[in-house]
């Protein structure tokens, strides 16, 4: 194998999203009771103030139907519903009022992670695997609903596991564009998801996970044991 | 060879050292000073390494809540907070500790998956110089280093040149300096990384595929200072290469 940087001249290979696929930690109220008075206490020490974001990176992106291999040693994995809003037009310093004008369509998103208990220092390995962040087929946002009244479902082999609304988050989609945006732009083809519900649900090799968007679409993958291919 | 990305009448050129400039992949031979240069490759995934020098470690301990790692402390960026040579970095305008990180990036030649550490150098397609801003005035205890602190439009500085793998015979033995207007401030050498680069392959290929233009900023050694509005804040690494950035205020951007 030759490893020439005359290459890297060329633009990477074609890949779905065209920007970088952020994630919003803890924005969903359940999400954040879930920690209780750990919030106070060594070592987060305070609650959240800014936005608290993460990357999933491009080797992590899957898409319908694609096999996501759970790790040799571990048993299960977190199942995150979440929408993704696609940015249309770059997004500096937006206002509340017309955060959304930066949106160009919704996509939902499996935010698929290694369960940890901890949110100080995770390490890259519980959400940055490959395969690790399934997303859907866009739906332009005129055609979508109003993103902050929205459904959430997970479904594990066909059986509803988990219902949640979109609605009541801690930040809802604008206030998120506006809080985000005042520190880091977004560029068109960025896709910022608003969060994971509390409690996600957790599936095995060999099971079937869906997250689903009423009005947004619909994104089914099978988990498989690491060497089983 | 010695590769960059510049800009330069009205269009975006690949381009290599030259004795006077740089000579465009067309031909045309250009001084340093009349090009824009950007980051030296198409940016894939950016890697950034916390704590990976000892003395450095040591530095930042009294904020850390744990001392010891089982694994190398990584985490992401978006090669959209990425501006190249000569660039302008902002600085806002209520943060009291902002400061520059000068590190040795490790640039991804080709596709690594599972990489063992005996044959992690032959994934590496080159070096180049990183200085990645942290401003630590917004540091949160929630996936640290959250992105407000890391991942800020201008704040992480790459270049000038993309030096060739094979140019480099010794990555582990490369003094790195930062000069704040010319003063000397921070010093190391990468023979004092604590992962080192073969080792951070073989980690980072364990569970993610790595892929061409992706790069790993490898940390940074002790003797990090706040930096103000009007400095200019040189990273250079030996044999790879002399990254200049100004400093400026919010008043550039529109901000109040």
């Amino acid at each position: 194998m030759s490893a020439s940087s005359h290459t890297l001249l060329q633009a990477p290979s074609s890949l779905s999203p065209r920007g970088t696929v952020y994630g919003t930690l803890l924005n969903f109220r359940d999400a954040l009771q879930a920690l209780g008075d750990q919030v106070n206490a060594a070592p987060y020490k305070a609650p959240p103030k800014a936005p608290v974001l993460y990357i999933k990176p491009r080797n992590t992106w899957a898409a319908e139907g694609d096999a996501i291999v759970v790790p040799h040693d571990v048993d299960e994995l977190e199942i995150g519903v979440s929408i993704g809003l696609v940015i249309g037009h770059s997004a500096c310093r937006v206002d509340e009022a017309s955060a959304l004008s930066h949106v160009s369509h919704l996509v939902v998103v499996n935010d698929i992670s290694v369960p940890h208990a901890s949110y100080y220092r995770p390490s890259m390995r519980f959400k940055c695997r490959d395969g690790f962040c399934p997303i859907g087929t866009p739906v332009p946002l005129k055609a979508a609903s109003d993103p902050d009244a929205l459904t959430l479902v997970v479904e594990i082999d066909g059986r509803e596991v988990q219902r949640s609304s979109s609605a009541g988050l801690i930040r809802p989609a604008r206030r998120l564009l506006a809080d985000v945006s005042e520190f880091m732009t977004l560029h068109p083809g960025d896709i910022l998801m608003i969060g994971v519900p509390g409690h996600a649900p957790r599936a095995r090799a060999g099971q079937r996970v869906t997250v689903a968007v009423p009005g947004v679409g619909r994104l089914s993958n099978i988990l498989v044991a690491e060497g089983a291919a | 060879m010695k590769h960059a990305r510049v800009t330069y009448a009205g269009a975006v050129h690949a381009a290599v050292a030259h004795a006077d400039g740089l000579q465009l992949a067309d031909g045309r031979v250009v001084a340093e000073d009349a090009v824009v240069w950007l980051p030296p490759f198409e940016v894939g995934t950016v890697i950034a390494l916390g704590l990976n020098y000892a003395d450095h470690l040591k530095e930042l301990s009294k904020e850390l809540t744990v001392t010891t790692q089982d694994e190398p402390l990584a985490f992401l960026k978006s090669a959209s907070a990425l501006i190249g040579h000569r660039g302008h970095t902002r600085r806002p305008a209520d943060a009291t500790f902002m400061h520059y990180e000068c590190e040795l990036a490790v640039v991804i030649g080709a596709r690594a998956k599972n990489v063992k550490r005996a044959e992690a150098m032959r994934f590496v397609a080159g070096y180049t110089v990183a200085n990645d801003y942290a401003v630590r005035d917004y540091l949160e205890n929630y996936y640290r280093p959250n992105l407000r602190v890391k991942n800020r439009d201008t704040g992480t500085v790459i270049g000038p040149w993309l030096v060739d793998a094979a140019d480099v015979p010794d990555p582990h033995a490369l003094e790195l300096r930062t000069f704040v207007n010319g003063r000397v401030t921070q010093q190391g050498n990468t023979r004092d990384l604590m992962n080192d680069i073969p080792a951070l392959i073989e980690y980072l290929s364990s569970f993610m595929t790595l892929d061409r233009g992706d790069v790993i900023l490898t940390g940074t050694p002790d003797g990090v200072v706040n930096v103000n509005v009007g400095d200019e804040v040189v990273t250079e690494i030996e044999g790879i290469g002399r990254l200049v950035n100004t400093i400026v205020g919010d008043a550039v951007f529109g901000r109040a």
